[in-house]
């Protein structure tokens, strides 16, 4: 049976897009107002729930080759790597720095290790709820 | 300096961060034990060098991301939380040595390994963290490493028992979340220290009361105390492998944090919360010796052992004097690898009878007479027979308990001694005595590989039994921290 959802296919193209500006605007408005990596990944993996709706899994699977478990694993590997970063140097554990730096063209940008560490949190985020709704959605 | 205070929070660091690579090559087994042996080696070492520091340095304390004390999260290794550690580590790789001869390759590609790390990162940090919260949420993360565990590969009753496991945790984690927020609204912190300072300064009020009667539900769910009736069924359905881990270590957790928190937060009215646990615990010992008598089946049997036990190690904290506290670390220490032997070697014979009935087998120390050996000695040293780990804990929650006047948890405490080998004989006997049942023919070959993990186990119920000397110091400056929450509330709030 074909379904006619050209409406949700066209609706998706456009939304997705904005879903993803959203994702990455929270993401980086991280740690010093609301949003974080948390968050971010969540609405990006909405996005992606959203294109797995609108077409089916071997579409997806194609366009987006990822094995979301490494995903989530990339993520925490990050997190606890940033986190023994501070040991390194002879911090407490999990301490974090920031320096500000002069990006050309950008202008001065606050760069943090705080970022490092939402950046795992968001991959780890996005690749465990994607990996839950793929094992569900194959199971049914 | 600060590198040395680093070193806190490498017990749970290090299986974590195992546990995380391997879920990048599922496929290469022997990788992933090799990594698995390396990290808990690791942790093991770790611990002996902290538990060491300890004992000239004081308390150490890690306050993560430099934020200081009662505002961030703090991890703190006392020697109480350090030994427990140091055990965990050191059971676990022996643990690990008999699950690569008896897991399966299935379990093993599906993650085992990375699990059974990250289950050891959650215990690990349940006994280190200084907050409450933090409590909850290293809790959380060796839950869902055991609910992987439990269901790994799952047949139809693995299914069903972890259907219970799974719902009766979810309810006490929420039962957990509802006393932290309780004691939130109280006072205003979760750090443990701060807590307990707080509490002896406005006095330990009826409502605080039921906030600690309410930990005390959780926390028993969590260990079996009393709420122990979804144990049996769960810790007998994994592999012997991973039974003996939940065996050795998951209640011990429980036990953990009730000894934690009714030591250091609420101990101002022990005429109630200890006088419940006095009965909670009488109540158990009741209701697990029932259990381990009744049953036929070897599983059961074992895991209504555990019940005991838990029974035991928290009459020791009912009786609250420095010498039962003592002796519910020791017997602790001794329970947690005395449990992990017993598991192993129930393991061992159902592995090679292929059944858990004892009346279907008999005669097995015909075939196999080390195993048998091995069993005795083992019974004995759960007894409590002088020369082997148990006596020693006995005796002091025993002297504990007279000095105490409590006749009653002392009657019950040491008859439970006899229900344990009664029940335990009576497995012994039927398992080992008799006409053999295996022909030349048939018999499974025991590899001395499969029985090293035992052997380095029984070894240690012999050190821990003929040379406790070699760890009174640290059970000594244990019980003097339990017994006295100032050293503890110093430690972590030192700027005050």
């Amino acid at each position: 049976m074909k379904i006619n959802d050209l409406i949700l296919r066209s609706v998706t193209k456009l939304i997705v897009f904005i879903i993803l500006t959203l994702a990455i605007y929270l993401f980086f408005s991280g740690h010093n107002a609301p949003g974080g990596g948390f968050i971010g990944g969540l609405v990006l993996a909405s996005a992606i729930v959203l294109l797995l709706l609108t077409y089916d899994i071997e579409t997806f699977k194609y366009s987006i080759p990822f094995d979301f478990k490494i995903v989530a694993a990339i993520g925490s590997l990050i997190v606890l790597l940033t986190g023994m970063g501070a040991v390194l140097f002879g911090k407490p554990f999990l301490t974090q720095s920031f320096a500000t730096i002069n990006i050309p063209f950008i202008g001065l940008r606050e760069i943090s290790t705080v970022t490092f560490f939402e950046l795992g949190v968001a991959l780890a985020v996005v690749g465990v709820v994607i990996t839950i709704i793929l094992s569900i959605s194959e199971d049914v | 300096m600060l590198i040395m205070n680093n070193l806190v929070v490498f017990p749970m660091i290090i299986p974590l961060l195992v546990g995380v690579i391997l879920a990048f090559f599922p496929n290469h087994i022997y990788t992933q034990r090799l990594l698995t042996l390396l990290s808990l080696i690791a942790t093991f070492v770790v611990s002996i060098l902290l538990l060491n520091l300890i004992q000239t340095e004081g308390i150490i304390t890690l306050e993560f991301g430099d934020w200081q004390a009662p505002f961030g999260i703090v991890f703190v290794a006392d020697s109480f939380a350090t030994l427990l550690v140091l055990t965990t580590s050191l059971l676990s790789s022996i643990i690990i040595l008999f699950a690569f001869q008896t897991i399966g390759k299935t379990r093993e590609t599906l993650y085992f390994y990375a699990f059974v790390n990250f289950l050891i990162a959650g215990v690990n940090g349940s006994f280190l963290t200084g907050d409450l919260f933090n409590l909850f949420v290293t809790f959380e993360v060796m839950l869902l490493a055991s609910y992987a565990l439990i269901t790994l590969n799952g047949k139809k009753v693995q299914l069903r028992e972890s259907i219970k496991y799974v719902a009766i945790n979810v309810v006490a984690s929420s039962f957990f979340l509802i006393a932290i927020a309780y004691l939130y609204g109280t006072i205003g912190t979760l750090n443990m220290a701060h807590a307990s300072e707080r509490i002896a300064e406005v006095g330990q009020t009826p409502l605080l009361t039921v906030i600690s009667l309410v930990f005390l539900l959780v926390f028993s769910l969590k260990s079996g105390l009393l709420l122990y009736q979804w144990l049996p069924g769960s810790y007998s359905v994994p592999p012997a492998a991973i039974a003996a881990l939940f065996g050795a270590l998951l209640t011990k957790v429980g036990i953990y944090a009730l000894y934690r928190v009714f030591t250091l937060i609420f101990y101002h009215e022990p005429q109630i919360t200890h006088t419940i646990i006095a009965v909670m615990a009488i109540l158990t010992i009741i209701g697990g010796s029932i259990g381990a008598i009744a049953f036929r089946d070897i599983k059961q049997v074992i895991t209504y052992n555990v019940v005991i036990a838990v029974g035991f190690i928290l009459a020791a904290l009912a009786i609250f004097t420095a010498t039962s506290i003592t002796g519910g670390i020791y017997y602790l220490l001794h329970d947690m690898i005395v449990k992990a032997l017993l598991f192993l070697l129930a393991g061992t014979i159902i592995y090679l009878t292929k059944t858990s009935r004892v009346d279907a087998m008999s005669g097995l120390i015909r075939n196999y007479p080390t195993l048998g050996w091995f069993f005795f000695i083992t019974v004995l040293s759960l007894t409590g027979i002088p020369p082997l780990s148990g006596f020693l804990g006995k005796v002091l929650v025993g002297q504990g308990a007279l000095e105490t006047s409590s006749y009653i948890l002392l009657l019950v405490t040491f008859l439970s001694s006899m229900v344990v080998l009664y029940s335990l004989l009576r497995v012994f006997m039927g398992t080992f005595w008799g006409e053999t049942i295996i022909s030349e023919e048939e018999q499974i070959p025991l590899k001395p590989l499969t029985l090293l993990p035992s052997a380095i186990l029984i070894c240690l119920t012999f050190i821990l039994g003929l040379a406790p000397e070699s760890i009174a110091p640290f059970v000594t400056d244990a019980s003097n921290v339990l017994m006295n929450p100032q050293i503890y509330i110093d430690a972590v709030l030192e700027n005050d």
